[in-house]
Order: C-alpha cells, then structure tokens, then sequence
C-alpha cells in the first residue's frame, strides 16, 4: 500500500492526488467505547491491586488508592498466611483450598449430574421423558435462593452441616448443564449411534467411550461456566458452614471487612484487598486456559 | 457367510403407516442384493430391520440358518455401511476399524493385525493414525469399509453409501466396493435410489415402491422384462417411454391412429400402456411410427431427441454418428422392443 501511494506521489507531484489516510470516523466510535468499555471493567481491578499494597491506615484515611505502596508482599504474606477469623483456625491458603474444593466439586458435579440426566432423556425410551425434562428445565426459573431454607433444613437434619458434602451436593443438581447437553446430543447424528450399536457398544460403553470424548468442548464450556459459578458463591457457603477451616476466599474477604461493625479495630483494608485478587485469579487462569482448548477443540472436532 | 430369508416381513410405524408391505424373498449366499426404489419406498425400512436397528412388525428374518428377530444388532454378525459414513470423529482411522472388535473382547495384537491387514486391502495403511477430518470423502468412505471388513461378518449392509461422493469418485468406488465384495464372498444387501448403481452392482435387484417389491430379478430381467410400468420408468436412464394405446383385434393402436408392430397383446381388449425404450427405436424413412421432434439433447455418445409420438411425450437415442434435426421423423423398432402394461394397474401383459 505505502508503496504505490508514494509512486504516485511522486510521478503526479500535485497536492491534490495525494491522499492522505482518511480518518475512519465510525471506527474511532467503535474503539472509543470499546475502550471505555474495557476501562470501565479494569480500573476497579487495578484499583483493587493497588490498594492492596498500601497499610490499612493510609486506606482508612484515604480511600483506594491509585498509586503502589510498600505494603505489597507484606499484604500478601498476611493473607495467605498469617491465621485469623475468630477462633484463629483459617489463613488464605486453606480458604483458596476450600473455594477449589467448592468450584471444582461443584464444576464437576453439575456436569456428570447433568450428563446422565441427558443422557438419559435423549437415548432412552422412558415414559414422561419429556415431561421429566421440562419439569428440570423449569427449576432454572428457581434458584438456590428460593428453595435455601427447605434445603438447609435436609443438610441440617442429615448432620452434613459444617462438612464439604453438606456444601457442594446440595448445588449440584442443575437444570443449565442438563439443557445444554441434551441440545448437544440431540445434534449427534442418529448414524453414530447406530454404528456404535452394531459395533458391540452398550450403554455404558457408548456413554464413555463415544459420548463423553464427543463432548468435550461442551464439557469445557461447563466446567468454565460451572466453576466461576461455584466459585463465587456466597450465600449458601455462609449458612451451611459455621466452622471457619471450612469458609471460604469470598467469605473471608467479608469476615476481615466485618472486624470493622464489630469493633473499634480497623480493618485489615491492604489484605482484604489481596485477598480480593487472590480470590479473582483462579478463575480468571480457568477462563485463560480452558478458553484456548475450547477453541482447540472445536477446530479439531468434526461432527 | 450366509444366506438372507425375509418371510413376510411387514413393517408398521406407531402411527400407522405401513412402511413395508410383507414381503418375502431369499438373498443366496455370497450375492449382492440391491434394494432399489425411490425415497420413502422401504428400502431403507428393510435395510435397518435386517441390521436390527428397527423392529419389525411381523414376520420373520433370518440371516444364515438363524432367526434374528430378537437377536442384538451386535450379535447378528452384520456389519453396516451408512450414508454419512458415521465414523467416530475422536477416533484414529485405526482405532475405528478396531473398536467393534476391542468391544468383542479381541486381544489387542490380533486386532491391530486385522486392521492392518483391512487397511492393506483398502489402501489406507499410511492414513491409520489420522482422524476421520483429516481425510477425504473417499478416504473416508474406505475406512466405513474397513470398519465392516475387519468385523468378518456373514452380512454386509449398506446404505446409500456414495452418495455423498462426487460423481467420479463414486464411479470408482462403486467398482471397488463390488470387486471387494467380490473376494470376500460376503452376502451384502444394498440399498440405492440410483438406478445406475443397482444395475451395475447387483448379482440381483429388488425394486420397491411404496412399501411393496415390484419386481425382484438379476439387472437383465429388469431392463428386459420390467414387471410393470414403475420398474419400466424407473430403471434405465433416459426412461422407458409410455404411451397410452388401445388393444382391439389384436392390434395395438396409439392415439393417433398409428399401429404399434410387434406387439401380440393375446386377446386382451381396452386400454394398455405400450413402453418403448428409447434407444429401442431408430429413425427409418420406412418407419410405421411419426415423432414430432422439439428439443435435442446432446450427451456426447448419443444424442437424445425429445418430441411428440401422437401427442405424448417420446425420447428417443440415436448413435452421434447419425444426423438429426428437429421437426417430423419416422421411426422404426428394433427386435423385441415392445413392452405392454395394463393401463389400469400397470402390470406387465405377457
């Protein structure tokens, strides 16, 4: 381009052919609010960064800062570390464990429940299978929130209070993952399975050895949606684990924050800040690395 | 290796709709059987009843000396080649040969030998470690052969298989598939909308037509003795000519008054449908039969001449060594080249 506009700059010599680049109005809209956009979305981030390397008097008496401090690997250290809560028992490094434990069970959970149940719906001849399916499809209209007190009176009464099964279980059941998949294999041609059924492939073997390699992209799809999901809940984590080893990254973030309303200390505002980020990072690598197989794997699947 | 007998296999649907009629015949052992009609006649029906995957309504099929009715499409010993090919698309070439055998409880040697010694046959060898996306529709086509070879069973099956290949490749596909046939001996069954495949392929040819067989025969039979006026318009390419005639004293006349020689119509009276194959009937200045020349197709080989023969439509095929234009031409038939129906139910007369 650059080389035949030169040309013929220099064989006309005339202002008036020179064409300077013309300004693409519509796209300077398009970048201005898609950086506004992008801001809009990062600077609290960063913010949140920043104050994370600042002492909690400086937050105190300033608000969030802008700048970088000197508190930054202090801040860290402290909550990943350092014990606190009421009793002591929990640091930073046992609640990320738990909000692992949490997304992935949960994340792993809902996909082989919601799985079988499609599996089930679309393969096998039951009776009521659509009407199965539509009362599942339902309870997406219903959120934990609206069932909380009738499901912590179960997990209550079965004594899984205060245990991982009693937090993820509960969860797990999920009307999202059972309509997506069903979509999925309904879209898995008739002939497949047919070949499979020729080929000696049961039940069993056709689920594990045809179905769920089919379906790895959508499992990855899931399991991304499924564990930032897990991940960030909050609600229920509170009311179903009283014991402080078992809280986790986001419920911390709050019980350090919360020594404010209690009492006339000042809140570690430089660690609920690094514990901020700390809690937003795995789900950010998550999204990263499972995003690039996502892709891998729908360039490389052909249906 | 093992002959197929259907007794009066009927096929219903749930809503009633009576997709095969019962239909009874035997596939001698080591022949290739096409099933032939056009979409929506039961051939496919009939194909998936054999492999077990549909039920069936009444009768009885049995592949070899057993009944397989209630037996497992895994456990009748077929194997199937479908339209799409429906290999598994997250496995090897190799692993999908394999995977009927692997589900069999084969030992993993053995397995590899026998895929290896199908991928020889099939010229796949250097593609075994490739996914089925990384290959050609033909390649792709060979590895649902190999997939049904290396299973050794008494029965192949298959459905539509080249159609979605292009024309040239499914020429020559067409010809591997019967020479593979072939050297194996297999019993396969075949199932086809295209006339040109049946004719070609076929040691015998079932022709269907909603839900009933019209006519079962080797190629021959079918092209020269067409049962009725379906198998007679269906199979050869371009179409038998119909026309409507009346039969009287013996003589068959068309609607314009001219008389159809050669055709003995044994003291049947009335209506008849006369069929003449196009390239049955030749241009003759001493010709007894008139066509009114519209349209002329070239197909390289021969030219095709469309017109009117007493107000119906008529083709007919000259060799293109031989002139033709449009306009008035008489005609004359070559031996044997009268073929009469009954107008009524289009059965053969004769």
């Amino acid at each position: 381009m650059a080389d035949i506009t030169d040309t013929n700059v220099h064989t006309t010599t005339s202002a008036t052919t020179r064409r300077p680049k013309r300004i693409r109005w519509d796209h300077i809209g398009d970048h201005a609010v898609l950086i506004a956009g992008a801001l809009l979305m990062l600077v609290p981030v960063y913010m949140v960064f920043a104050t994370s390397s600042w002492d909690a008097i400086t937050v105190h008496r300033e608000g969030m800062q802008f700048g970088f401090g000197d508190q930054l690997v202090e801040n860290y250290n402290a909550a990943l570390l350092e014990y606190g809560g009421f009793t002591d028992s929990v640091n930073g490094l046992t609640m990320l464990g738990n909000s692992l434990i949490l997304g992935l069970g949960f994340a792993i959970g809902k996909i082989i429940v919601g799985m079988m149940a499609a599996y089930a719906i679309v393969y096998f001849r039951l009776k009521f299978a659509t009407l199965a399916f539509w009362m599942i499809f339902t309870t997406l209209l219903l959120p934990l929130e609206v069932r909380i007190l009738p499901s912590y009176e179960v997990i209550s009464w079965m004594n899984l209070g205060n245990t991982y099964t009693g937090l993820i279980v509960p969860l797990i059941a999920s009307a999202t993952a059972t309509f997506f998949f069903r979509q999925f294999f309904r879209s898995i041609p008739e002939e497949l399975i047919e070949a499979a059924r020729i080929d000696g492939a049961g039940p069993v073997k056709f689920f594990i050895d045809i179905l769920v390699p089919l379906s790895k992209t959508m499992i990855a799809a899931m399991f991304i949606i499924m564990f930032v999901f897990g991940w960030n809940q909050y609600l229920w984590p509170t009311l179903i684990t009283t014991d402080e080893s078992l809280f986790t990254l986001v419920r911390g973030i709050r019980q350090i924050v919360q020594s404010y309303a209690d009492g006339s200390e000042t809140p570690d505002y430089g660690q609920a800040a690094a514990l901020a980020i700390i809690a937003m990072t795995p789900p950010v690598l998550i999204v990263v690395f499972f995003q690039n197989w996502f892709v891998k794997g729908l360039t490389e699947s052909d249906k | 290796m093992a002959q197929v007998t259907l007794n009066q296999v009927r096929k219903v649907y749930p809503n009633g709709a009576e997709a095969l009629e019962p239909s009874t015949f035997t596939i001698p052992d080591g022949e290739l059987c096409v099933l032939v009609g056009p979409s929506g006649c039961g051939k496919s029906t009939m194909l998936r009843m054999v492999a077990g995957l549909e039920d069936i309504t009444e009768g009885e099929i049995s592949i070899g000396d057993r009944i397989v009715n209630d037996i497992d499409p895994a456990d009748r010993n077929i194997a199937m080649v479908f339209q799409n090919y429906a290999l598994y698309p997250h496995m090897t070439v190799a692993r999908n040969m394999g995977y009927g055998l692997k589900n069999r409880g084969m030992d993993k040697g053995q397995i590899a030998a026998k895929v290896r010694e199908a991928a020889e046959m099939l010229n796949l060898t250097e593609f075994l470690d490739r996914r089925p996306s990384q290959l050609s529709g033909g390649q792709r086509q060979r590895v649902a052969m190999g997939r049904a070879i290396v299973r050794e069973p008494d029965l192949f099956l298959f459905d539509e298989p080249l159609s979605n290949l292009d024309a040239k490749l499914r020429n020559q596909m067409r010809i591997e598939i019967r020479a593979l046939q072939r050297r194996l001996g297999t019993t396969a069954m075949y199932v086809t909308h295209d006339q040109v495949e049946a004719m070609t392929m076929a040691d015998r040819i079932i022709v269907l037509s909603n839900g009933h067989i019209e006519q079962i025969g080797t190629p021959n039979e079918i092209y020269e003795h067409p049962a009725s006026t379906f198998v007679a318009s269906f199979m050869g390419a371009p179409p038998m000519n119909l026309l409507e005639a009346d039969a009287a004293q013996g003589r068959v006349t068309l609607k314009n008054g001219e008389v159809v020689p050669q055709a003995s119509v044994n003291g049947h009276a009335g209506a008849v449908t006369v069929g003449i194959r196009p390239e049955d009937i030749m241009p003759s200045p001493q010709g007894d039969l008139t066509l009114d020349v519209d349209i002329i197709e070239e197909l390289g080989a021969q030219r095709l001449l469309h017109g009117q023969m007493g107000g119906q439509a008529f083709s007919v095929a000259v060799p293109k060594d031989q002139e033709a234009s449009t306009g008035e031409m008489r005609l004359a038939l070559k031996p044997n080249a009268v073929h009469l129906f009954d107008a009524d139910q289009g059965r053969r007369l004769g």
